[in-house]
């Protein structure tokens, strides 16, 4: 499928030079910018340039195993995210086993049903929609799932002396987690609750306008974008939810106790 | 006669191990500096922080009760009690018995309405008390429970705590306060390197 106006090189040098006035901008206004500016900017058209090749040869090869590892690979790199953004970590490496378990239950869920249902390529493992599907679902678990954990670790270290007066005064340990727990999901699935409800509206959606660029009739790229929101929702609650139970899980034990020995802070 | 509680080679890694016995109606005071450990030994009993050994109510082994029937009959007033709604009256399960008693601690029972934020300290202390005596435990394990009182104050809470003992409650009262521990204490121990001497 040819897009209906293709890109040259001459055409993304002209978009190129809004990023030098950019720079220029830093410079006047000594915003000290300029130099991330340009590494920021050199970067991206790397890892595109060089994840584009990836693809090209991935959807080439057609083959199930390699398209498998591919997607293994941005799942482990989602998960580290997951992992590295709260300030509260797990010991044993609990952070990213919580993270590669949320991240990728919930992205395989959610990919696979929209594989084998709504899209419905042939064979419907074909890595032409399968990377790409992964790939945006993942992006958005990883996000919510991130919030949510970090929302429910803080939670416990912030909140530890009311968690342990419930359970001082005989309350279950799920009992005198619930209103964390119920909050770190909440906080997990906010941003893909304000995009549905901006969509349209407020932003058109990066998918659909690469789409109608690409030269998609609206009402097709609308349709597409639907699907997606609904499959980012489905993937956000179920990463947000499997995070924060299991991370709720490591945090307490048998004997109704709070954990947080088995919690350190700081990063690394 | 059967102890109300009995401590058994009780120990976590940083504390213990402890061994103690405390009759019926008995307070156990327990003394120390800050960091001592006293803290440590009331959320063992209470089994908030993971040990080894066996805590024993009237000759019941902690492991044959569930944890949280466990901490109902073997309560912890923590020396910062923690407040999990905005409302007072949230903390509370019979707001009628804890109007009464907190007026016997001085305390004006309108309180009971308002919110935790606009609490004082001693204040705070005080409702955290009523609220762990409203589950009419068997044993008391009170963490600094004066500290940050009056006078007045200290006198009405030593006096509500001796009607308890008088009902056969058993207490492990920690404290810096020695002259208090003097007064409730029926026995004395120091808390030394995280374990107990006797005073």
């Amino acid at each position: 499928m040819k897009p209906s106006i293709p890109l040259s090189a001459s055409d993304l040098a002209i978009a190129a030079a809004l990023v030098v006035l950019d720079g220029a901008l830093s410079v006047a206004l000594g915003l000290g910018l300029h130099r991330q500016l340009a590494v920021a900017a050199g970067r991206m058209v790397l890892q595109l340039l060089l994840i584009g090749l990836v693809l090209r040869a991935v959807f080439a090869l057609a083959s199930p195993p390699v398209t498998l590892l591919v997607v293994l690979v941005m799942v482990a790199v989602a998960a580290r995210e997951v992992a590295a953004r709260p300030e509260q970590r797990l010991t044993n490496y609990g952070n990213y086993t919580i993270g590669a378990s949320a991240v990728a239950a919930a992205t395989l869920l959610t990919s696979i049903l929209a594989l084998t249902t709504a899209l419905r390529p042939s064979p419907w493992y074909d890595p032409r929609y399968a990377i790409p599907l992964a790939g945006i679902v993942l992006g958005n678990v990883l996000n919510a799932a991130s919030l949510a954990l970090d929302a429910l670790l803080g939670a416990v270290v912030r909140e530890r002396a009311a968690i342990e007066a419930q359970l001082a005064l005989g309350a279950a340990i799920g009992t005198s987690m619930r209103g964390l727990v119920r909050s770190a999901v909440r906080r997990g699935l906010l941003p893909i609750i304000n995009q549905m409800s901006a969509a349209g509206v407020v932003t058109l959606p990066g998918i659909m306008t690469g789409q109608i660029l690409a030269g998609l009739d609206p009402m097709e790229a609308v349709k597409y974008q639907i699907l997606l929101m609904f499959l980012l929702a489905g993937g956000s609650g179920l990463g947000a939810v499997a995070a924060v139970l299991l991370a709720a899980r490591r945090l307490t034990d048998a004997r109704h106790r709070l954990r947080l020995d088995r919690l350190v802070s700081g990063r690394g | 006669m059967t102890p109300r509680l009995r401590l058994k080679g009780l120990r976590s890694a940083i504390a213990g191990p402890f061994d103690l016995d405390v009759a019926a109606g008995e307070c156990v005071a327990v003394v120390g500096p800050s960091g001592s450990g006293k803290s440590l030994l009331l959320r063992l009993i209470a089994d908030l922080d993971p040990g080894e050994g066996e805590a024993f109510l009237d000759g019941r082994p902690r492991a044959g009760f569930p944890a949280p029937a466990w901490r109902r009959r073997v309560a912890y007033a923590a020396a910062e009690p923690g407040w999990w709604a905005e409302g007072v009256a949230a903390h509370f399960s019979d707001l009628a018995a804890a109007k009464a008693l907190v007026g016997e601690l001085g305390i004006a029972s309108n309180l009971l309405d308002g919110t935790v934020r606009r609490l004082s300290t001693g204040e705070r202390q005080r409702l955290a008390l009523v609220r762990t005596l409203l589950a009419e435990p068997d044993v008391l394990l009170l963490d600094e429970p004066t500290a940050a009182l009056d006078s007045d104050s200290v006198t009405r809470t030593e006096r509500l705590l001796r009607q308890w003992l008088a009902s056969g409650v058993a207490i492990v009262l920690v404290t810096h306060d020695t002259a208090l521990a003097s007064r409730l204490g029926d026995r004395k121990f120091a808390m030394r390197d995280r374990r107990l001497a006797p005073a």
